[in-house]
């Protein structure tokens, strides 16, 4: 395997292709007990109309969380049991644009990752077992439909778009499920779980190139082409609708605003749009921004108010959150310190601050072997190296700041979603 | 003392830095960062508990040196982003009131800074030269943090889960102070003035008992340097020692306590109290961390292969024994209808381990997940920091790597006496609106 070494964070990186196109990816950790193994396929909640077979074809939402419930079944019981008995903590979860199965164990690490490749890429179905997980599932989406949170972000998101996928939820509802049958999961299985459209990543204490080995033994050997997607037309940057909100069991109002951005293309790109977009948000209405403690000091916004940035199916967005008494005028205080950025452009001092703390969290994040793995994984699917941030990080000044903020955070492209406590 | 363990590759050393002020160096270089946990323990009790919860807010904004927010961001900023944050725990009925904060390894910092000894010295800063103009907290700072407060003890109610667990517990040891929330409750906040919180401050450095955690790879006599000269500031002390928590062995009532709710929710809450008795300090603990793994705390147990994979009447239950009250809760999610089913089913698989129906492969399971779950705890800062705050508080002297071995020797009869021991108390269902079938509780 091929080996690559970040000095400065003290970290080294293994990578490998099998000749069915799976990427392999190991970051050795000794003095670890810990190994944490992440299976994941380059398919989520968005990925509902694809090419099969040269033809395309329409899928309900919630397939890909589905699958991601009924791949733990095989013919000879339960994949979730098995590593469970042995020794592993499995878990699994399903994104918008991606789908996830791993485990951590201390022992028997190659047994447990015989397991999680083989469950994974050999799908069980019958109509019995998809009727019971419907039964489950439903109650899971019952679930996160009270769950405040989840409604605020869903409400953004179509309050923001008007097709693109992401605005469903990734479960689906109550009625796309039913529409599920054991042939929709076969047929995704076979379109999407191809290892060409796969990456496998270890973190911990082994040997990279037992991985590599477990890997070529237990997965298919054919390669198949990465599937073509279509996440409906390319929508405008102006928002649906500027404002959304419903009632719920909340003690005080919870917002979400958001801001459409210009996608950015493939590659180390993605990456830079996420570390400057990150930065900018920081010195808009970050912890240490003027617009913070000075609406902290008001009481109008708290410590759970925070920013993010989100790119997926050919779209990007940022949040902006929290809870407060009067969404409206924190919604307008934050265009108020947008149009103030616009005009006086950034504090330096800050910027070079925020810099220094971005650096810090950098190497933080670095501890969590879930982080590594996925953003690793995330980096393979979307071409860029997440290693390489704390460079781009480096490089950055205000200059390349003020251009992101004048091109992106721009008040027409944005919009709020708001809970209200029920009267 | 000084132990060390080679299979957990850290090592640890205690002391007690000044009169009822000890520390505990866990020390290791597998980390990219540090932190540092400073713990002031308090008996939680309705009259201080929410004086206790408001105390570390109210000092997290601004010190003598750093007078306000913008200055507390501005230094941690400079430090490679230290992250500085209020914690409040609760373990048993000991309410554990201070500051996290945690910073990147000095070994990973940009041309060789050296961040430890600035950050000690912010947290002893924050902690100890609060920002008093007048002599008292500034009732600003007070009266923001009170409102901050009041909304997270109002915010429960957001997460359903969480909120049926709180009100289960509010209402089985009402006459307990483990039925207080670690954040006290409204009234008690809304009481609380910048004078009052002063003087509970003055308190609270005095006499109670201080417990700091170190966690990364710096030495013992560098962090306990460091660390008395932020000490500096504390005032004369005397011994303090631990709070106690009160084990209450059997139910309050002689039949099941039945308690329910209305909300407007779509999904209904059952959680359901045990008493158990045993906790962290008895030497059958590891037993008990068994049974709750066989019950319900993991995806092979009885529980969630029962009631959620065979019966598919929720999206999850499962099962939370508190190691320093003796109290166990099973915490589920049912489709309203279901409620009885879920409850019937709950019960009889604990009868099932009380009869002895534990397979080979339900314990070896348990056992492998027990083991896991210490061994991964080893390898987060955050996770060894609690596995030794946890033997502090229960005051036991073995470490906690060695529970690992001990849990090795259990046998399927020590799980099945504890379960003997495991008495329900109360019920607790939160429905929604409309559900008008009362005669099903």
């Amino acid at each position: 395997m091929k080996l690559n070494e970040y000095k400065e964070i003290n970290e080294r990186l293994y990578t490998a292709k099998l000749p069915n196109g799976l990427p392999v990816f190991v970051v050795p950790k000794p003095g670890f007990h810990k190994k944490y193994a992440f299976f994941a396929t380059d398919y989520g909640g968005v990925d509902r109309r694809f090419q099969l077979a040269g033809k395309w074809t329409d899928t309900p939402a919630g397939v890909a969380h589905f699958l991601e419930h009924k791949l733990f079944d095989t013919e000879d019981g339960n994949a979730l049991e098995r590593l469970s008995a042995n020794g592993a903590s499995p878990n699994a979860y399903t994104a918008s644009d991606i789908t996830a199965y791993y485990f951590e164990c201390i022992d028997d690490f190659s047994e447990n990752l015989e397991i999680l490749l083989d469950f994974v890429s050999v799908p069980y179905f019958t109509k019995e077992s998809v009727e019971k997980e419907q039964g489950i599932i439903d109650q899971e989406i019952r679930m996160v439909e009270d769950d405040p949170d989840f409604n605020l972000y869903y409400g953004l998101l179509k309050s923001l778009f008007k097709e693109n996928p992401v605005r469903d939820s990734v479960a689906g509802t109550v009625e796309s499920i039913k529409k599920i049958t054991a042939n929709t999961l076969y047929d995704c299985h076979k379109v999407f779980y191809a290892p060409s459209n796969m990456a496998l990543c270890v973190v911990g204490d082994v040997d990279p190139s037992m991985v590599y080995d477990i890997a070529e033994k237990i997965l298919p050997t054919e390669k198949s082409e990465i599937p073509l997607r279509d996440y409906g037309t390319k929508e405008g940057l102006s928002p649906v609708t500027a404002n959304i909100s419903k009632e719920m069991e909340v003690s005080l109002p919870i917002f979400l605003a958001g801001c459409k951005l210009t996608p950015g293309a493939h590659g180390q790109d993605v990456l830079r749009l996420e570390v400057i977009s990150a930065i900018a948000l920081e010195l808009l209405c970050g912890h240490s921004s003027p617009f913070y403690h000075r609406l902290y000091a008001e009481g109008l916004i708290n410590a759970d108010f925070s920013a993010s940035f989100d790119s997926t199916a050919g779209v990007a967005y940022t949040m902006f959150g929290g809870e407060t008494r009067d969404p409206g005028r924190v919604f307008a205080e934050l265009k108020k310190e947008l149009s103030n950025l616009l005009s006086h452009g950034p504090d330096t001092a800050l910027f070079e601050r925020i810099k220094k703390a971005a650096i810090g969290s950098h190497i933080r994040a670095l501890n969590s072997f879930g982080v590594l793995a996925a953003s690793i994984s995330e980096g393979h699917f979307k071409g860029f190296d997440p290693f390489t941030a704390p460079v781009i990080l480096s490089k950055l000044t205000v200059d390349d700041i003020s251009e992101f903020i004048s091109k992106n955070l721009v008040s027409d492209n944005m919009a709020i979603s708001i809970i209200n406590p029920i009267k | 003392m000084i132990k060390l363990s080679f299979i957990s590759l850290h090592s640890v050393h205690k002391s007690e830095l000044l009169p009822g002020v000890f520390f505990t160096c866990i020390n290791t270089d597998k980390f990219k960062s540090g932190c540092i946990t400073v713990n002031m323990l308090c008996g939680l009790s309705h009259e201080t508990a929410a004086a206790n919860a408001l105390l570390p807010r109210v000092l997290r904004r601004g010190s003598k040196n750093l007078p306000d927010m913008e200055s507390i961001s501005a230094a941690l900023d400079e430090l490679y982003g230290v992250r500085l944050e209020p914690i409040v725990r609760k373990k048993g009925e000991i309410q554990s009131v201070g500051l996290y904060c945690d910073f990147p390894d000095d070994r990973y910092i940009p041309g060789g800074e050296s961040v430890l000894e600035r950050a000690v010295g912010i947290v002893g800063d924050i902690l100890l030269n609060p920002y008093m103009p007048g002599g008292n907290f500034c009732s600003d700072y007070t009266e923001s943090e009170k409102s901050n407060l009041i909304d997270d003890i109002r915010a429960a109610i957001n997460d359903k889960r969480g909120y049926a667990v709180d009100r289960l517990l509010e209402e089985m040891c009402a006459g307990e102070a483990y039925g207080i929330s670690k954040l006290g409750n409204e009234s008690e906040a809304a009481e609380i003035t910048a004078e009052s919180l002063t003087a509970r401050y003055n308190e609270i450095v005095r006499n109670s008992r201080i417990e700091i955690f170190y966690c990364g790879s710096a030495d013992f006599e560098r962090v306990k340097a460091a660390l008395m000269s932020a000490l500096a500031p504390l005032p004369g002390r005397k011994e303090a020692g631990l709070p106690v928590t009160n084990i209450i062995y059997s139910p309050v009532s002689d039949t099941p306590r039945h308690f329910k709710e209305k909300l407007d929710v779509s999904q209904g809450k059952l959680t359901v109290g045990f008493r158990i008795g045993d906790t962290m300090k008895n030497p059958n603990y590891p037993a008990l961390m068994m049974f709750n793994a066989i019950y319900g705390g993991t995806i092979s147990s009885k529980l969630f292969l029962n009631v959620r994979e065979r019966l598919s009447l929720c999206y999850y239950a499962s099962s939370m024994a508190d190691k320093h009250k003796g109290v166990m809760l099973v915490s589920s999610g049912v489709e309203f209808a279901n409620f009885n089913t879920a409850l019937d089913e709950i019960l009889i698989q604990l009868e099932n381990i009380k009869n002895g129906d534990i397979s080979d492969w339900e314990y070896t399971a348990a056992k492998r997940s027990v083991i896991t779950s210490i061994k991964s705890a080893l390898d987060r800062p955050g996770g060894l920091e609690e596995l030794y705050f946890d033997t502090v508080v229960a005051s036991v002297s073995y470490d906690p790597v060695d529970i690992s071995d001990m849990i090795e020797a259990v046998t399927i009869r020590d799980v099945i006496d504890i379960a003997s021991g495991v008495k329900l108390d109360s019920v607790y269902f939160l429905c929604g609106l409309d559900f008008t079938e009362d005669n099903s509780i």
